[in-house]
């Protein structure tokens, strides 16, 4: 077997009091490009950051390809970071952004960056303040790849982004891993605007990992049951509730399934990867009854 | 002002499109159109598939998607992966000849027409499809 692109195990990190990251465990394989989803707060950018070396955990470890993250040369050479502000010099031009990336590393491929926002109709010769908000987010993938790192981390990317921009951002992406090599661990709110390129998901909710794997067989491995209304807790063997939801005369649960449902008292039926997202991140909200200290 | 948008993917030998909502994976997608081209003879034995990255260009489809379509259609043995030349297609998938698949078109296309002349929508149209298909599996007759 091959290092992981990204392995974490129990990490935590906190910020004063108030953990940001608890219990975070994920690994992902080389080559993919992994969905990073989870609701505002849920601790994406500290978890990015702690990949790219920008801070340390508190407890637990991460390796990025087999190396622990820090700010030395040999491993920033090998990732590129792209932050959700998309950091770039306002008055400099893209071209000039380019050249400048040529001093600052070895491994530069400057042709390619240029080549490849050319493709997308980025003016080169702007100052990029001057740029829409797709042709900035272009921009910042080019230089990202140009370093031609081995993991690439991109913190909400395309949120900010139109339909259009988002689609080409996801296309350059996707290219980008169809030339080998790369493996990419992208961050959203939304499932929804990541499905069609990613096929790896890390599911993040206050701090922890919820669900990662490969998303097809998180789609094959969740089903909702549909009966008449009885305990939530007799679940048929093999099924792990995730969500239950009753009414008067029914009960549905959204189940993890171990193996297949055979009995008859459950209409079986297939949820779309968005509900089967929505139901973790519910499962996990705090319980709103407040214990007085 | 009319406008619209043309198109043209040179020596690309077939398109697809995908339904993010459909439930149904996105390889398996891509599968099923590649069948369905062979089916409809829009494909034929020699034919060249897009290239993992003209897929991924076209539909913004992750890389490993595509790849595991094209294993998953080498397995059935409709394809073969020659290396640094591209995906060609070797075989067709079992049924009927294409001059069969064509007449069955032609006349489910007829029953169409009918159904919507009596006043069925097109959902309608797919629920009697789906439910007389699941009939005549389970062993009953339509």
């Amino acid at each position: 077997m091959s290092t992981p692109a990204l392995r974490a195990s129990g990490v935590g990190k906190r910020y004063g009091q108030v953990w940001a990251l608890r219990g975070c465990s994920a690994s992902i394989p080389q080559g993919r490009i992994s969905a990073l989803v989870g609701p505002n707060g849920a601790g994406k950018t500290s978890l990015l950051k702690i990949l790219a070396g920008l801070s340390a955990p508190d407890e637990g470890e991460v390796a990025v390809l087999g190396r622990v993250p820090d700010q030395n040369d040999a491993f920033l050479a090998s990732i590129g970071y792209l932050a959700q502000s998309v950091p770039l010099y306002d008055h400099l031009t893209a071209d000039e952004h380019v050249a400048l990336g040529r001093h600052l590393n070895r491994n530069w491929d400057g042709a390619g960056a240029r080549t490849r926002m050319a493709s997308r109709g980025v003016p080169l010769g702007r100052p990029v303040r001057t740029l829409s908000g797709g042709q900035r987010a272009q921009v910042g993938l080019s230089l990202a790849l140009a370093k031609r790192p081995e993991m690439l981390l991109l913190d909400e990317p395309v949120a900010a982004l139109d339909p259009l921009a988002r689609r080409e951002f996801l296309t350059s992406l996707a290219e980008a891993v169809a030339d080998g090599g790369l493996s990419v661990l992208v961050s959203s709110h939304l499932l929804h605007d990541l499905e069609r390129v990613c096929d790896h998901l890390v599911l993040l909710t206050l701090g922890k990992t919820q669900l990662c794997g490969e998303i097809d067989d998180i789609r094959a491995d969740h089903r909702m049951l549909i009966g008449p209304r009885r305990s939530p807790h007799k679940a048929p063997p093999g099924a792990e509730v995730v969500q239950t939801t009753q009414t008067t005369h029914q009960t549905r649960l959204l189940v993890r399934l171990r193996r297949a449902v055979l009995d008859p008292g459950w209409e079986v039926s297939e949820v779309a990867l968005e509900d089967v997202i929505l139901a973790y991140m519910q499962a996990d909200r705090p319980d709103p009854v407040v214990t007085a200290s | 002002m009319v406008l619209y948008v043309n198109r043209e993917l040179q020596n690309q030998s077939l398109t697809f499109s995908l339904r993010p909502d459909s439930g149904v994976p996105a390889y398996l997608q891509l599968v099923q159109q590649v069948k369905q081209a062979l089916r409809m003879g829009v494909l034929r034995i020699g034919d060249r598939l897009p290239t993992v990255k003209e897929v991924v260009a076209e539909v913004a489809v992750n890389p490993n998607t595509v790849m595991k379509a094209y294993w998953e259609l080498e397995h059935d043995g409709l394809v073969q992966g020659r290396q640094g030349l591209g995906t060609f297609v070797i075989g067709r998938p079992a049924g009927p000849p294409l001059s069969t698949q064509l007449e069955l078109a032609r006349s489910l296309a007829a029953w169409v027409a009918t159904a919507r002349k009596e006043g069925l929508d097109d959902d309608a149209i797919e629920t009697l499809l789906r439910t007389t298909l699941s009939q005549t599996h389970m062993g009953g007759t339509a």
